[in-house]
């Protein structure tokens, strides 16, 4: 917060690198892509149907997309909310990261609208239908798109050397910092939602009443796997020492495993109440993806019950890594494996679908270098863990 | 800057409990699910009895002609309007089943069957409770679930939450409309019935009101396999009639239960599970999604308590501000 820009600075260096220019390509032909979109429809670019109307734009770019960007989230809980002061140096890159996530997933739906010049009908009063789980979503992704970047605004306010808005923007800034906490809970969890309706046409192994704590959960431990993901990256990326923030990723580990306990009962507590159990080992393919993901969401737990894992960079990575694919393929698995829409339909993206997805997240990794290079993100740790703990229990 | 210790267990408890408020609201209890929706006194409806059926497809000529659909050409000559399925471009079909010898009209063993596939109109439509825009609607008074692409926003969640896979969408083109059944409103306006029931020569669909649609469904279920009886065309009332022997139902009229009910029902000679109809409980999914979305933000109070919750720990978390000299 306010009382900290100053320890942040920019990592500075040149942006022209292989990294950038390959993300700068990517990132170009899925414009040209988009634009083809826009003019031939969907179907010129996509291999979506009616037996598959949502697919990897709204799977990927949305659902895991945002989820993927739950490190803001996930860090403000931690640091704001239930006031953990050691873990601020992390705030900053994770926010940048959740800015781009979610504008990029937020511009991305509109490609995918078929009918989007009539967007603006969810914002009209007498089009809104609030029985709508999707209208939620809307409106709380749109509303935290807003409020992640006014999160952010102090970081490019110092940049501007914009110090008076700077100020006025630090007294009310905790409001935004709230908001910044309950929207995401919100959609987070109806993201979940949306595919309770759908009723038998979701794979028992998947449909659920408790979809959205299942996919709150999972978008918060997501939210602290991508801080340790990026904060190793950016030690490898940018030549950074994370020296200073092993502990508290170590820490971030161990909540990791614990929230991993919680999912996991909760998430076989619900199968055998169901009496879905069974269908674990019965449902062919299905079966095997969802063992998949039941692996990957469990090796992080084994890893991180031992303090010298939690302690490696190695087992960090690796058990963050898991962690992402195990809820990107719960997402991928509960809204496209698990959709079964009568016979005769099948769907798999098309390469220029894929070379979109592609181009979104080349977008989102080139934006992120430009930005910790210019402008003050990435902490400097004049402050000690210890300093800052204290700063906060104060 | 001390760290007292009594100040620290009272602001993770606070945090706690803010936290633990938005986890609390989040787990709805299937209790507070709303019930299904009613269905209005002056609903309409259709009944298609699978057993008069002699698979002409004048419905499904008529019903292109009514609502000016495109041919849907599916053989190398183009040369044929050929519908495989319902779609953007065909608003019912008629299927065929058959069975072994196919010898034996209504019979599941060596025989065959007709089935017809539309929109049914749910009494309590998933399509109607996902859209965001109010673009899919269901009438207060007649219960026809219409659509109009002038609000939608082409998001697909109709398309994608319909039990039985009927709106679709258009994919080939920049300006792409949801296309189903409305139960030709647009004729109804004029006082005239759907096409496909004005147009049925053997009175297999029929169009009328709700209650009416049930008597006449009571009445066929008394009948007797083998007896001549009197079946009328078009509509409930119309008067045009003609005589034939009743045939075997299976004890089972689709869509009375279904999903909450539908105003289209299905009377058969076959199970329905043989004739592509999935087996359906009769608690509606919108219920169950709108009791989980309104559990969890009716009046938003919920929100608001969390948020609430929120601000204070924020706002607590951001008296350090006052620690630092600003640079
Ligand atoms: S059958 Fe599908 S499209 Fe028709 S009213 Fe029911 S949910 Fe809506
Ligand atoms: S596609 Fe159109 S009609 Fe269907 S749910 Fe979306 S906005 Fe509503």
């Amino acid at each position: 917060m306010a009382g900290f820009h100053n320890e942040h600075e920019p990592l500075g260096g040149s942006i022209l690198s292989k990294t950038t220019i390959i993300c700068g390509i990517l990132a170009f032909i899925a414009v040209v892509l988009l634009a083809k979109r826009m003019v031939l429809g969907l179907g010129a670019v996509t291999n979506l149907n009616n037996g598959y109307p949502w697919g990897l734009w709204i799977v990927y770019d949305v659902v895991i997309g945002t989820a993927f960007a739950c490190g803001g989230y996930a860090m403000a809980v931690l640091t704001y909310i239930l006031n953990k002061g050691e873990y601020h140096p992390l705030v900053r890159p994770a926010l940048l990261a959740s800015c781009f996530g979610y504008t990029l997933g937020g511009i991305s739906i509109v490609f995918d609208l078929g009918r989007w010049w009539n967007a603006w009908h969810i914002l009209v009063p007498g089009y809104m239908q609030t029985n709508s789980v999707m209208f939620e979503v809307a409106l709380c992704v749109m509303a935290y798109i807003l409020v992640l970047w006014v999160e952010f605004a102090p970081t490019l306010l110092t940049r501007f050397k914009l110090l008076h808005l700077r100020k006025k923007l630090d007294r009310v800034l905790f409001v935004f910092i709230a908001l910044g906490v309950l929207l995401p809970s919100m959609h987070q969890s109806s993201l979940g939602t949306l595919l309770v309706v759908m009723g038998y046409q979701i794979h028992e192994l998947w449909q659920t009443p408790i979809l959205p704590l299942l996919f709150l959960m999972s978008a918060i431990t997501m939210g602290f796997s991508i801080v340790v993901f990026e904060a190793l990256l950016g030690a490898g990326g940018f030549h950074r020492s994370v020296r200073h923030e092993m502990p508290q990723l170590g820490k971030l580990a161990a909540i990791i495993r614990t929230m991993m306990i919680v999912y996991l009962v909760v998430r076989f507590g619900d199968l055998a109440v169901r009496g879905a159990l069974g269908a674990i080992f019965t449902s062919g393919i299905k079966s095997v993806m969802f063992l998949i993901e039941i692996a990957l969401f469990a090796t992080p737990v084994v890893l991180f019950s031992s303090p010298s894992k939690r302690a490696s960079k190695k087992f960090l990575w690796i058990g963050a890594c898991c962690l992402l694919l195990a809820g990107a393929l719960y997402r991928l698995d509960a809204f496209l494996v698990a959709y079964q829409t009568g016979a005769g339909w099948s769907y798999f993206p098309s390469v220029q679908e894929l070379l979109v997805t592609i181009g979104i997240i080349a977008a989102e990794i080139l934006l992120y270098i430009v930005f910790v290079r210019k402008f003050p993100v990435f902490y400097t740790h004049k402050l000690t863990p210890a300093e800052l703990a204290a700063a906060h229990t104060k | 800057m001390s760290v007292n210790r009594r100040d620290f267990i009272k602001g993770a408890a606070g945090g706690g409990a803010a936290l633990a408020t938005a986890a609390v609201v989040s787990v709805p209890s299937p209790a507070q699910a709303r019930p299904n929706l009613e269905m209005s006194p002056n609903a309409v409806g259709l009944l298609y009895d699978s057993t008069l059926c002699v698979g002409c497809k004048a419905c499904v000529a008529g019903c292109k002609e009514a609502n000016g659909l495109p041919a849907d050409v599916n053989t190398d000559d183009a040369l044929w309007d050929t519908p495989l399925d319902i779609g953007p471009k065909t608003y019912n079909v008629i299927k065929l089943y058959a069975d072994g010898t196919a010898d034996h009209k209504d019979q599941e063993k060596d025989g065959f069957a007709f089935i017809k596939k539309s929109c049914m109109h749910c009494v309590d439509p998933s399509c109607v409770s996902v859209c965001p825009v109010s673009a899919m609607t269901k009438d207060k008074q007649t219960g026809i679930v219409g659509y109009n692409a002038d609000i939608c926003i082409g998001c697909r969640y109709c398309v994608a939450s319909c039990p039985f896979g009927v709106p679709q969408s258009e994919f080939d083109t920049p300006t792409p409309k949801i296309r189903k059944c409305e139960m030709c409103r647009h004729r109804q306006a004029e006082g005239k019935i759907p096409a496909c029931a004005e147009v049925c020569p053997t009175g297999a669909t029929i169009f009328g009101p709700l209650t009416a649609i049930t008597e006449e469904i009571n009445r066929r279920r008394a009948m007797k396999a083998g007896e001549a009886n009197v079946f009328e065309r078009r509509t409930l009332g119309s008067g045009d009639t003609h005589e034939r022997p009743a045939a075997q139902y299976v004890n089972h009229v689709y869509g009375e239960t279904e999903v909450g009910g539908t105003q289209f029902r299905h009377m058969a000679g076959v199970p329905f599970d043989k004739l592509g109809y999935p087996n359906l409980r009769e608690k509606s999914f919108a219920s169950e999604s709108e009791g989980i979305q309104h559990t969890l933000y009716k009046g938003l109070i919920a929100p608001a308590l969390v948020l609430g919750g929120l601000v204070w720990a924020a706002k607590r978390a951001s008296h350090i501000d006052d620690e630092h000299p600003e640079e």
